[in-house]
């Protein structure tokens, strides 16, 4: 069967869960090759192992990184000259799209973005079908790849990750970045700091707050914290200063797609709905019944959100004792 | 400073954007266009640093005859001169093919007198793959920082870009040798208005019309036969349908518990 390369999403060697997702994907349709680039490598092992990479490619260096993209991109261009492998997944986030843009065009490959779904076409002719949400979620389209080795960027969220040990046989790859790579360079990071909730694009409970929180996100936070939930919010929430922009929901930031998504205070414009129609239950609280929000819930409360939201908490905080 | 900012003409996302049954392409017929928003941002990001120093901005758009438009608007936001490239065997063309088509015409530009900088949107409002700024800067062999929401450029042309990128785990200031491509964000700055004086003024601005062979580009390059993906079948999303809605009588959250407790999400 061939090989399936999955670029590995990592800080320091600990494993995001996409890339767990993308192993589970890649086993559809090949066998699943892990590419690591970066620094941690043991600690990265065994979770790739449990997830069932038969093989792991290793670029172990600090400086790749400072230089963006491109090194990676380079490394997997050059991957698919030698190991031909039926395709190549890559998380669905801004670096991991800039790479799948940089490796089709070195390596004249159809690129797929944002998919949903990805499995083995079903006529059986060896290719692969992928899913695309378009239009702020008012379309599905499936396509396919005609030209090179498919590169598809995966959503987070599109598959479960199921544990099926891999041999994870490791393989030093012998790369060196070019002087191309080299052009842009990343002069200072600065880390931030975790809020102990969950990542917004991996999170099965979203919890969003909007202009209509006043700036007050402490009943969001806690209602979020009830059910365990991650904290988003509206731009309009953003832009006062209310939320960091990491936690914007929408266009121009997060497109999540969790099992349960709750918007509080939020209008529902088509620029928000981008990042969460494709939510499996919608809920709203608002104070206007007319609120757009309102066409897609599943289940709505029009009422006060700093009423709502803590007679909410509380009675789900009672129930667990 | 020779800036190129490439804008992209896209059917509006406040109306109802479906796509074409003969080809499974976007319908650009049937809805009005208009300039992406999120290409606003980059306009006026060049338009600031050179009206901090000197030096020009082109505008350059790859599309259909109504594109004309989106040029339209941001020579009326203050752009100095526009470049449409327009072909019919552009129909349908994927992202790769239009990141060389925008590749070549910025050669062409770049003839007269080099680009120092090539500024675009983060995603247009329509594909939003937001990958045709990496292939293009891929195909012109630049550096590329992407997502700005903050930059500055040192030095002029010659200098470097230097960016900020508010990133999940940090925030990273990234830095570029000149010439570079730059992708903005919405929060980079706040897009202006064109004023009555621009939009007079727009009327006398230069816009060149390429085709392909003005670009020295194959037809077979591009368009729909050339893409390296295909569009099997498109489906609108069936309408959620109409949850329940209850007014809050005082015992709104107690509902909402026990909704979600019902659906197992606590
Ligand atoms: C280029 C571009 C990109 C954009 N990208 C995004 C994006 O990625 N994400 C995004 O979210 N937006 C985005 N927007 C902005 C978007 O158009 C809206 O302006 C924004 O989503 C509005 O945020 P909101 O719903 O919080 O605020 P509003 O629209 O002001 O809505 C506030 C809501 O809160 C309700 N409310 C007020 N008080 C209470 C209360 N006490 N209890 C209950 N309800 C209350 C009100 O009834 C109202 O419905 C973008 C816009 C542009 C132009
Ligand atoms: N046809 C086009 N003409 C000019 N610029 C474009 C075109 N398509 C994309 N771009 C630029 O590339 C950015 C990202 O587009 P996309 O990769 O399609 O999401 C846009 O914001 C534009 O700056």
């Amino acid at each position: 069967m061939a090989e399936v390369l999955v670029l590995v999403d990592h800080v320091d060697g600990k494993v995001r869960k996409t890339t767990s997702e993308l192993l589970t994907i890649a086993r559809r349709i090949g066998e699943p090759s892990a590419v690591f680039v970066g620094t941690g490598f043991d600690a990265a092992k065994e979770t790739l192992a449990r997830f069932g990479a038969e093989k792991i490619y290793r670029v172990e260096s600090p400086e790749v990184l400072e230089h963006l993209v491109v090194p990676q991109a380079e490394v997997l261009a050059q991957l698919v000259a030698s190991a031909s492998p039926a395709a190549v997944l890559v998380p669905s986030t801004p670096e991991g799209k800039e790479i799948a843009a940089r490796l089709a065009v070195k390596t004249e490959s159809g690129l797929i973005t944002d998919a949903v779904d990805v499995q083995a076409a079903s006529d059986g002719s060896g290719g692969i079908a992928t899913t695309q949400s378009v239009f702020a979620g008012s379309y599905t389209v499936s396509a396919t790849v005609t030209k090179g080795t498919p590169i598809i960027t995966v959503k987070p969220n599109s598959a479960t990750p199921e544990e099926v040990a891999g041999a994870a046989a490791d393989e030093v790859v012998d790369f060196t970045p070019s002087d191309a790579a080299k052009g842009a360079r990343i002069t200072e990071s600065k880390p931030k700091q975790a809020t102990g909730r969950p990542e917004l694009t991996e999170a099965a409970i979203v919890v969003s707050g909007g202009r209509g929180t006043a700036g007050d996100f402490s009943k969001v936070e806690a209602f979020a914290d009830s059910l365990g939930a991650a904290v988003g919010a509206s731009r309009a929430a953003v832009d006062a200063g209310w939320y960091p922009h990491t936690s914007q929901v929408g266009q121009t930031g997060k497109q999540v797609s969790p099992q349960l998504y709750v918007a509080c205070g939020i209008s529902g414009a088509i620029q928000h709905r981008a990042g969460m129609q494709t939510s499996k239950t919608i809920v709203a609280i608002n104070k206007d019944n007319e609120a757009p929000i309102f066409e897609l819930v599943d289940f709505g409360v029009v009422g006060d959100l700093f009423a709502v939201l803590p007679q909410a908490t509380e009675t789900i905080e009672a129930g667990k004792d | 400073m020779n800036i190129v900012v490439c804008v992209k003409y896209v059917p509006d996302a406040q109306a109802e954007r479906t796509f074409n049954a003969s080809d499974n392409t976007t319908d650009r017929d049937n809805v009005d266009g208009l300039l992406s928003e999120l290409d606003e941002y980059a306009v006026e990001e060049a338009l600031k640093i050179v009206e901090a120093g000197e030096g020009e901005v082109t505008v350059l758009t790859v599309g259909p005859a109504q594109a004309a438009d989106a040029i339209k608007k941001a020579l009326q936001m203050g752009a100095h001169k526009g470049v449409h490239v327009d072909d019919d065997a552009i129909h349908g063309s994927d992202a790769v093919a239009t990141s060389l088509v925008l590749a070549e015409a910025i050669k062409k530009i770049g003839n007269e007198a080099p680009v120092d900088l090539v500024v675009t949107g983060m995603a247009s409002t329509d594909g939003t793959m937001g990958v045709v700024p990496t292939m293009l800067a891929e195909r012109l062999g630049l550096p590329a920082v992407t997502f700005a929401s903050e930059l500055t450029i040192d030095g002029g042309a010659g200098g470097t870009a230097t960016i900020h990128r508010d990133g999940d785990a940090s925030t990273q200031t990234i830095t570029a040798t000149l010439p570079a491509l730059v992708s903005v964000t919405d929060q980079i700055n706040e897009p202006r208005y064109p004023s009555f004086k621009g939009i007079m003024a727009a009327k006398k601005k230069p816009v060149e019309k390429w085709a392909l062979a003005d670009l020295g580009i194959d037809p077979s390059q591009v368009g729909l036969d050339a893409a390296w993906t295909k569009v099997e079948a498109f489906a609108a999303r069936p309408p959620r349908s109409q949850g329940e809605i209850v007014p809050d009588e005082g015992d709104g959250g107690r509902k909402l518990a026990a909704f979600l407790t019902e659906h197992k999400f606590v």
